[in-house]
């Protein structure tokens, strides 16, 4: 019982990150048809930004996040209108992946260089650190506070996509590019935005997710594959299939490290190779 | 093709002039790393049996249309096939091993190519991720057959025909491996020129109308799986017969990955582009990353990414993108004034 609820926690705030991370890469694979194989980059670059803050500017931890977000923005802002906006929606996905991979390539290159290959440690607030009484069992308070960003970013997107003025734009520009922009819609600002969201979004999960994806250089390649995988099951441009994609991988990954280690990562993509068969869209793929 | 400005020729006869030509191209490349660099040969090896797999994963991704980021996993099958051969099976003939890792990648090749090609677009490259992870996973786990993380090793390959010792210096391998790509490379350029390579490129083109003409498309693309395996087998196989070790990194995601880079990078979609692209992008990163170890991978970086801006099908469009330029360069001297 107690290993079923340690799992439990473990999973969903594992589960959370992956979501907040890949919900970022999902907005941009729906509405811009890229293959970002950057996203992981993004993540990485808001990790290496808080962990600066935090360490030798000696911002407090909430600064330190905004910070991080609103330096990813804008180290990904000249990237997005000089080199992601020649590959938007080209009908051969190969140079999609070639570019972002050479940007990924890029920013290790330059992380390794700026902060060194070790591990860059994002220290907690004192009041996350310790553990939380839940009644039943104490878990620790950083793990809570990842549950409940992600069910923030949840909700706080769904309203900005179903409920704003921004939101409507978005969806019309991913229906009918051709057909929002003749009815005076800046497709373009809606793509940058779109991008700047994104990034934000992965630069927060990769701020938070810092316990347990630890930010080092190789971070953009070590997980990008896991970001990718999250919003294929999901389905590209689903804000609730990415949620439930990266809950149920979470949950396998997380059980099988914890039941059968010495397996790595198999039963992980087993499941993916499960349900990719099953949904060949995702799981709230549109079709 | 930039084929108007040659003399008329019979389209076959154009297709012989393009083989005999790569042919000897990789012969005299063979011949001046042998000559030149005789102290790299193991790199060079290496980047041959890089380039069987580049080879192979054009024949899917270039000529078929599907983009996998799990090509690993054949490259891998094959290396296994031979080098379990060797360690557990106490078999010595290289050729022997050669021919297990053609069988392993082939083996590979046909099982993933039946999983790969139940999805389309995105969820097609993610399944291909999962099948090189879940490979990878699998070998490391079998470490009673595998060797595990730590690699498999005692793979010690008798002498080729009995009269050539695989050496320290490497130039039998070298050798073997150059005679290995003339021969690929011959029976490659033959088959997408056959009425089956033109089925396939046809299914890159429009998988619905050739699928309405009455051709049977999943049949042929997993048919080309396992040519595809064989050919990326036969790499795994030279890797493991000259290394004498076969690592958990022969299936890996990053070797599946860069296999891509470089087929990109030279151009998918034709046979010469991807062993340009990949001679060309192993030695970029060997020197560069000997050069400057801080930023050897930023320099890489930056090289794809210009590449695709300037360059975007590849290397093997820039003779004609030379010459385009040079023409738009004479053309207003004449034309003009």
């Amino acid at each position: 019982m107690g290993l079923a609820l340690g799992i439990a926690t473990d999973a969903l705030a594992y589960g959370m990150v992956l979501y907040i991370i890949s919900i970022g890469l999902s907005v941009t694979m729906g509405l811009m048809r890229v293959i970002n194989l950057a996203h992981g980059a993004f993540a990485m670059i808001g990790g290496y930004l808080a962990s600066w803050g935090l360490q030798s500017l000696g911002l407090g931890y909430g600064t330190a996040i905004l910070f991080a977000v609103a330096g990813a923005v804008l180290i990904a802002l000249p990237l997005e209108r000089f080199l992601y906006r020649r590959v938007y929606g080209t009908h051969d996905p190969l140079p999609q992946v070639l570019l972002t991979i050479g940007i990924t390539f890029a920013i290790i290159g330059i992380a390794n260089s700026l902060f060194g290959p070790t591990l860059k440690p994002i220290p907690l607030p004192e009041i996350f650190r310790g553990p939380v009484d839940l009644g039943f069992r104490t878990v620790p308070a950083h793990r809570l506070v990842v549950i409940a960003a992600g069910a923030a970013v949840a909700l706080g997107l769904w309203l900005l996509v179903e409920r704003t003025d921004f939101g409507i734009r978005l969806r019309a520009a991913v229906d009918d590019a051709r057909m929002a922009s003749a009815l005076g819609i800046r497709t373009d600002v809606i793509y940058a935005a779109a991008f700047a969201l994104s990034v934000a979004l992965g630069a927060l999960g990769g701020v938070l997710g810092a316990e347990i994806l630890p930010i080092e250089p190789y971070y953009a390649l070590r997980y990008m594959v896991t970001f990718l995988v999250v919003v294929s099951v999901g389905g590209a441009g689903s804000i609730g299939g990415a949620l439930g994609a990266a809950l149920l991988l979470g949950l396998v990954d997380v059980t099988a490290k914890y039941l059968a280690p010495e397996y790595g990562e198999f039963f992980f993509y087993l499941a993916v190779i499960a349900v990719v068969a099953a949904f060949p869209r995702g799981l709230l793929g549109r079709a | 093709m930039a084929a108007t400005k040659m003399a008329p020729r019979s389209p076959i006869a154009r297709d012989r002039l393009v083989t005999a030509g790569g042919l000897a191209a990789i012969a005299a490349a063979g011949a001046i790393g042998l000559v030149l660099f005789p102290n790299d040969l193991g790199f060079l090896t290496r980047v041959l049996a890089t380039a069987l797999l580049v080879l192979s994963l054009d024949l899917v991704t270039g000529y078929c249309g599907v983009a996998t980021l799990g090509h690993a996993a054949l490259f891998g099958g094959g290396a296994y096939a031979s080098g379990m051969l060797a360690a557990h099976g106490g078999i010595q003939d290289p050729l022997v091993l050669l021919a297990a890792g053609l069988a392993g990648g082939l083996v590979t090749g046909l099982v993933s190519g039946l999983v790969i090609l139940r999805a389309t677009g995105l969820p097609q490259l993610v399944l291909s991720i999962a099948v090189v992870q879940l490979a990878s996973a699998l070998a490391n786990k079998l470490s009673g057959w595998t060797g595990g993380s730590d690699g498999l090793s005692g793979i010690s390959p008798g002498p080729l025909f009995g009269r050539f010792a695989f050496d320290l210096w490497g130039q039998t391998g070298y050798l073997l491996g150059v005679a290995l790509l003339l021969v690929v490379f011959a029976a490659l350029r033959a088959l997408v020129l056959s009425p089956f390579g033109l089925l396939c490129r046809g299914i890159r083109e429009d998988v619905i109308r050739v699928g309405a003409l009455g051709a049977r498309v999943r049949p042929a693309l997993v048919a080309m799986y396992g040519i595809s395996g064989a050919v990326a087998g036969l790499g795994g196989a030279l890797s493991a017969v000259t290394t004498g070790v076969v690592g958990l990194d022969s299936l890996s995601f990053e070797r599946s990955a860069s296999a891509l880079v470089m087929l990109v990078f030279g151009g998918a979609g034709s046979l010469g582009g991807a062993l340009v692209g990949t001679v060309v992008f192993q030695v970029f990163e060997h020197a560069v990353s000997a050069a400057n170890p801080f930023h050897w991978l930023t320099l890489v970086g930056l090289l794809l990414i210009a590449v695709v801006l300037f360059l975007p099908r590849g290397l093997q469009a820039l003779p004609a993108r030379l010459a385009g330029l040079v023409r738009r360069r004479a053309a207003p001297a004449r034309g003009g004034a």
